[in-house]
């Protein structure tokens, strides 16, 4: 009987996954020994030639050259026992072939892999993941959806189309990459002007003297006036973040405005108090420290809805979540314990935090946890908004613009300063009673900071 | 052997032009690359066409069974090797680190040795290996990511392998130093340590402290620099003004370039060397001067950074054609001898790949296991954890 064995791809180098069938220096029909060449491949690494690990007789090639071709999968089947009764080819292996494509750098895979220059990226379902013992069944459901792409046999060529290299992965040198980072320029934005459409220093400096608008992509226009920009990291994170929230946390929004004035004439007294030398003392870290303080308060805010466990869990903590504006997008790093942070404290923190966020180097794990968020919509001028909540949170407070404002007071028309608040909760964990009791203590702290006394 | 004042105090007149303080990059590429040649101090008994040449210095006197013997080393450890460099590219190793080119210089060096002397290793040393006794087989587990080399490193008097570049020199001086104040230096029967490095290491700061050990305690130490011409990608005359085996003198002990390619004077020399460092006056810096014809290892492609011409000319240098040529000419080996050095070769190829395929894969629990002598709870708190998380998944052990 003749017995069929399929060669995968090895691992030529150390930790490749992929590598690319150059030629093939046998066909189906040849008769081969073991270590004679079969193929050349080019990895990420080099080109390697791969010696064949039986003898017998070539049945099926499972790639054609140019093709990429994921690790394990395999490339080659031979016949190791050829003078047996004739049989049936094997089975094309189906399942197997979703791992090929022509892989070009950036070019999505079958399965939503994307081609980088070192691999495809994270693998996304549990298609190739082992089966825990007990989850067996629910992963292979999800399994089987998968697209399942029938391999090409080389004897029957008919090659899916190949896309032309390039795709969105902007291509840029390390250095060249390290600068745009530096100086906040986001690569996606830039049109190479280096051999091959590479991003060159001087495409990375001119960007930021001319900075590029705002990304809003429109599709209203058409053909060349429009431009895609593909899903993904922070803009993705942050629309499957809203939508699972919008869609998972019954949202009701309170505003409130508020005369600060009293607020901006303490920050002046500060400011010039020794003790807050050299401190960066924001509007926003008033705001965090009412925040905190009226947590104390108002508990269920700072609570969160546990849907798995049908609980709602209180913190007797604070991770206070600011929402930044940053070049990746937006991020929401953390002050951790805040309510245990004097005002300098929280101002040195936001600061901090800040910066670092601006710098794209907010670390995965300061982004996480996070009990209540702060945004600060009022740094762009906009008076208020209707925040949605960070997944997880039961309450979102936007700080809007201070401006001045004529004001009643005392009878009064007056010139004062006056801001905005709104406070978006989840109507699960927080009801309008403690929602608002919450709004006001805020805007109590922050008309007049005296009343943290009475805290 | 001869143990000349020259090598001790060498003439100024004896080094060539590139040692002058400022040499010109012609000099120094002239000194180093004239590697095909490997200069006029090079230490050859047998041509790259298979002439026996003489030597003021050194000879030897070889018989034909023994030269038979070299050649039957040399054919098994390359297909070895070869056999070895196919089984990472069928996916059966992790990696593999190819000695091709480079047999003379380790078979040559590896029979110089007594079985009482000891030898450190880097990790290209399959033909050392081969020559303590260390069957081949034992070698793939370090390769194939099972284990970390099974050979007892006490006896068969050949230290595990060392991956981290020149590092093996400093535990080498160390163990040198040891036998010398053992007092098992110093007659005949004396013992003699010889360690293994490439020209790469020559510029770690480990080589160099292992030679200035080793000079000022008189330690029976051969250092056997395997020049190869290219550290990975970075070529000789870009990590040192002097050729490799000059820079010997600074430290204050002899220095000699031997042709790498040529087993018989690799022989002489090493047997010259340790026959020095037994009686007391080590150490002693030989530099064998080859060529590695294969990539840096299967991570590597030299294509990127080396001319194919390079290697033709290489290639014309052959190790073992010029033994076989001179076996045939002196009528030393017939066909059939020949022949059954390649069956020998092909069985043992087999044996390889046989042993590689089925070896079995260790137990989850071994990554955790001798990293501490006796218990520590941190780690089997980790082990347990681990093995816990291993065992829940569905079929199979790990």
């Amino acid at each position: 009987m003749p017995q069929y064995k399929q060669f995968p791809l090895p691992d030529t180098a150390e930790g490749l996954t992929e590598a690319e069938i150059l030629t093939w220096h046998v066909k189906p029909g040849d008769t081969v020994t073991v270590n004679q060449i079969i193929v050349e491949i080019e990895t990420a690494k080099a080109a390697v030639e791969l010696p064949c690990p039986w003898a017998g007789v070539v049945t099926e090639l499972h790639a054609e050259p140019g093709q990429t071709v994921e690790v394990g999968v395999p490339i080659i089947t031979i016949d190791t026992d050829p003078g047996g009764a004739a049989a049936p080819a094997p089975a094309p292996a189906a399942a197997e072939a979703n791992g090929t494509s022509s892989g070009k750098i950036g070019e999505e895979m079958p399965g939503g892999r994307i081609a980088t220059l070192v691999g495809y990226g994270p693998k996304s379902g549990t298609a190739k993941r082992r089966a825990r013992k007990d989850t067996a069944a629910p992963a292979a459901a999800v399994a089987a959806p998968a697209p399942v792409v029938a391999p090409q046999p080389v004897a029957a060529p008919a090659p899916a189309p190949v896309q032309a290299p390039g795709g969105y992965v902007p291509l840029a040198k390390p250095p060249v990459r390290k600068l745009a980072k530096d100086l906040g320029v986001d690569l996606y934005s830039l049109t190479g002007s280096g051999p091959d459409g590479v991003i060159t220093r001087e495409d990375v400096e001119s960007a930021v003297a001319a900075p590029a608008p705002a990304a809003a992509p429109s599709s209203v226009d058409n053909g060349a006036r429009e431009r895609r920009v593909p899903i993904k990291g922070v803009r993705k994170a942050t629309a499957q973040a809203m939508v699972d929230s919008a869609f998972t946390a019954p949202h009701v929004t309170e505003f409130l405005t508020v005369d600060v004035t009293p607020m901006m004439e303490l920050r002046a007294r500060l400011k010039n108090h020794p003790e807050f030398r050299g401190v960066k003392l924001t509007p926003l870290a008033f705001c965090a420290k009412a925040v905190v303080l009226a947590t104390r308060r108002t508990p269920d805010v700072n609570a969160t809805w546990d849907t798995a466990a049908n609980e709602i869990v209180y913190k007797d903590y604070v991770h206070l979540g600011i929402a930044a504006a940053t070049p990746r997008g937006l991020v929401v790093p953390k002050v951790r314990d805040a309510d245990r942070m004097s005002l300098k404290e929280l101002a040195i923190a936001l600061d901090e935090l800040a910066t670092v966020a601006r710098d794209g180097k907010t670390a995965p794990a300061d982004m996480m946890n996070g009990t209540i968020t702060i945004t600060n919509v009022g740094v762009f001028g906009v008076d208020t908004g209707t925040p949605i909540l960070n997944p997880g949170e039961s309450a979102i407070l936007a700080l809007g613009a201070i401006r001045d404002m004529p004001w009643v007071v005392d009878g009064e028309i007056k010139i004062r300063k006056i801001c905005q608040l709104a406070l978006s909760f989840d109507h699960r964990v927080v009801d309008g009673q403690q929602g608002s009791q919450f709004l006001a203590d805020v805007g109590a702290l922050l008309a007049d900071p005296g009343f943290a006394m009475t805290y | 052997m001869s143990s000349p004042e020259q090598w001790t105090h060498p003439e100024p007149d004896a080094a060539p032009a590139a040692t002058a303080a400022k040499p010109t990059a012609e000099q120094v590429i002239a000194g180093l690359r004239a590697t095909d040649e490997g200069g006029a101090d090079l230490v050859q008994l047998l041509t790259p066409e298979g002439e026996r040449v003489t030597h003021p210095d050194f000879d030897i006197d070889i018989s034909a069974e023994e030269l038979r013997g070299l050649y039957r080393d040399m054919v098994l450890i390359r297909r070895v090797d070869r056999e070895a460099n196919a089984l990472q590219r069928k996916g059966q190793l992790g990696i593999w680190v190819p000695l091709l080119g480079q047999e003379a210089a380790q078979i040559g060096a590896g029979r110089a040795m007594r079985p009482t002397d000891m030898a450190f290793p880097s990790y290209r040393e399959h033909g050392i290996a081969w020559t303590r006794g260390v069957h081949p087989t034992e070698l793939l587990g370090i390769f194939r990511g099972t284990d970390q080399g099974t050979w007892d490193p006490v006896e068969k008097r050949f230290h595990p392998y060392t991956i981290v570049i020149g590092n093996q020199v400093l535990n080498a001086a160390g163990y040198a130093m040891g036998q010398k104040f053992d007092g098992k230096v110093g007659d005949d029967d004396g013992e003699a340590t010889m360690v293994f490095f490439g020209d790469g290491a020559t510029s770690q700061g480990d080589v160099h402290e292992g030679f200035v050990w080793a000079a000022v305690y008189d330690a029976p130490l051969v250092f056997f620099c395997q020049n190869n011409q290219w550290a990975i990608s970075e070529p000789t005359e870009r990590q040192s003004r002097l050729p490799l085996y000059q820079r010997a003198r600074g430290y204050g002990f002899p220095g000699i370039r031997v042709d790498g390619n040529d087993v018989l004077a690799t022989l002489a020399v090493t047997r010259w060397a340790l026959d020095e460092c037994r009686h007391g006056n080590g150490p002693i810096l030989i530099e064998a001067f080859t060529y590695r014809m294969d990539a840096h290892t299967t991570s590597d492609d030299p294509t990127r950074y080396r001319l194919s011409d390079e290697l033709e000319l290489w290639k014309l240098k052959d190790p073992i054609e010029r033994v076989k040529v001179y076996l045939v000419r002196q009528q030393w080996a017939d066909q059939e001898f020949f022949a059954g050095v390649e069956a020998e070769a092909d069985e043992l190829a087999e044996n390889l790949r046989e042993f590689c395929v089925n070896m079995p894969d260790p137990p989850a629990e071994r990554i955790f296991s001798n990293v501490y002598a006796e218990g520590n709870p941190n780690l089997e708190a980790q082990r347990d954890e681990f093995l816990d998380y291993v065992s829940g998944f569905a079929g199979g052990e790990h």
